[in-house]
């Protein structure tokens, strides 16, 4: 299941928003007298695709929700494209929840092109703007699906296009593919990567799963127990390739996932 | 049943089954109204125990009245209903709204289920007069709890991720509602309307007692008087037909309106 994507260069201009930059300072966040972030600081360069690895429960959604405008956080300040305002966070981050999400009374194309509903588009020029990536992204003949008549690979594959469709420079995904299968997830990973390849983005992606992180990223965040913090930054060695078994296999990519692995069980051991 | 489908046997069975009971009893009950059975057992004059097909030709010998009555119960049971549906519906949204209003206002909604809301109808016949009015807020306030709690049930359900998803993906406030909150508590709707249908039918009748000359409940009351007892099964078989078949339009409603259930 390749997925059919077109070359680069004849991506349309408006979908070839390239990312803006990412800038946290000292983020602390509590709920209440829970501390769940304490002094998170974290770049990413336009474009740049960072992971966030950590023990389950460390804040890795909670940090998502802030750097989208869709929380607050307790101190420092978190800059999208230069702005820390939590409304302008929301107008250039799209967020992608962990479950796909997807609303049961629409076809699966106005599931996908919602945004542009949401940004005043009428539902006829909302699907044709869709049509397009539905086709691109082998989603082909199923755009008057309902959701319900989806395998689990195509429901978060609509789920990502509904959140690339929104134009957003920045991505959030919150363990996109954590309720696949592992033949259908290591699928997915290979559709992601030739996705954000043909539309590159600014993507901010929270996994638990580092290989995935270590394929689908070029630098990863471990973060530690609660309150969380960066204990480790790793730049990945391998490039992200078409082959996903030629990739995970690569010597340079097994002492990444050696040393990530060691960073996040210190990470969880330390805090 | 061989080379039947199990969908179909089931489907007919559902329909089957049921039916045979249904003419079981009205065979039983045929026979031993017709023998006389139940009225020695009670001591009673034959007239008093009508046999079904008795019951059956009341039904025609009145038809008349019967429909020109049923029209008037028809009215106040689905204005009743209508009503309870736009201010429930509305009331959930607002609570759902303001948190303060549900808070303020959920307990007292609940704590007033324990009012008989039929021993109020002589006082709105009182303030309202003889007409259809105490009738339809008799109706509308026995379905109006039904139907808010089943909205507000639904508008809570929604999962604050979609919301949050839909934020993030430039929804208004309005959008929200419209593309994600309404369509979710639209099941939860009919599921208040199908209640409402049922006890609708309560409420107009005690309405009609309380304070009227005309519907249904007033035919059977005045036919009490008169021990008019084959007429009065014949009114009450009436109001059940008119139950049901609001209940089937309920539910041919909802079928084609969710669909995605």
């Amino acid at each position: 299941m390749k997925p059919q994507l077109a070359d680069p260069d004849q991506t349309s201009s408006s979908q070839m928003s390239a990312g803006a930059e990412l800038a946290l300072r000292s983020v602390t966040h509590s709920y209440g007298d829970l501390a769940t972030l304490a002094a998170v600081d974290l770049r990413v360069d336009p474009g740049g695709v960072v992971g966030l690895v950590g023990p389950s429960g460390c804040g890795k959604s909670t940090l998502l929700e802030l750097v989208c405008g869709l929380r607050e956080p307790s101190g420092g300040t978190i800059a999208v494209g230069g702005n820390t305002a939590a409304m302008e966070r929301l107008a250039r981050c799209a967020f992608m929840p962990q479950r796909d999400l997807l609303l049961p009374w629409y076809s699966a194309i106005d599931n996908a092109a919602i945004a542009l509903r949401n940004q005043g588009l009428r539902r006829a020029a909302a699907r044709a703007a869709a049509k397009d990536l539905f086709e691109r992204f082998g989603l082909g003949g199923f755009e008057a699906a309902r959701p319900s008549e989806l395998s689990g690979g195509m429901r978060q594959r609509v789920a990502f296009l509904r959140t690339l469709i929104a134009g957003k420079p920045v991505l959030a995904l919150d363990e996109p593919f954590a309720a696949l299968d592992a033949i259908t997830r290591a699928e997915m990973q290979e559709w992601l990567a030739a996705a954000l390849q043909a539309d590159p983005r600014t993507v901010v992606l929270v996994t638990h799963d580092v290989e995935e992180a270590l394929y689908l990223c070029d630098r990863v965040a471990v973060l530690s127990n609660r309150p969380a913090r960066i204990v480790a930054e790793l730049g990945v060695p391998v490039r992200r390739a078409e082959d996903r078994d030629a990739a995970v296999t690569d010597p340079a990519f097994v002492r990444a996932r050696e040393e990530a692995l060691r960073a996040l069980h210190q990470g969880s051991r330390g805090s | 049943m061989d080379g039947m489908d199990p969908k179909g046997t089931t489907r007919l069975r559902r329909v089957l089954l049921p039916g045979l009971l249904l003419a079981l009893l009205i065979g039983a009950w045929q026979v031993a109204a017709s023998t006389g059975a139940i009225a020695d057992a009670l001591n009673l004059e034959d007239f008093l125990v009508p046999s079904p097909a008795e019951i059956a030709s009341s039904v025609w010998e009145n038809r008349e009245l019967l429909a020109e009555n049923a029209w008037v119960t028809l009215r106040e049971i689905v204005l009743g209903i209508l009503c309870a549906v736009a201010v429930g519906t509305a009331f959930a949204i607002l609570m759902h709204r303001w948190r303060v209003l549900q808070d303020a206002a959920y307990p007292l909604i609940v704590a007033s289920q324990t009012i008989p809301i039929v021993v109020i109808a002589p006082i709105l016949v009182v303030w309202f007069g003889y007409g259809i009015i105490p009738k339809i807020l008799i109706v509308a306030l026995i379905c109006f709890f039904p139907i808010t709690v089943a909205v507000l049930d639904g508008l809570r359900s929604v999962d604050s991720e979609a919301v949050k998803m839909m934020r993030s993906l430039d929804a208004s406030r309005w959008q929200r509602f419209w593309r994600v909150e309404a369509p979710a508590a639209l099941p939860n709707l009919f599921t208040g309307a199908k209640i409402a249908v049922v006890v609708a039918p309560i409420g107009a009748v005690f309405a009609e007692w309380a304070g009227s000359s005309s519907g249904l409940g007033h035919l059977i009351q005045s036919d009490t008087a008169n021990f008019e007892v084959a007429r009065q099964f014949a009114t009450v078989a009436v109001l059940a037909a008119m139950a049901l078949a609001l209940m089937a339009l309920t539910t041919l409603a909802e079928r084609r309106v969710v669909r995605w259930r």
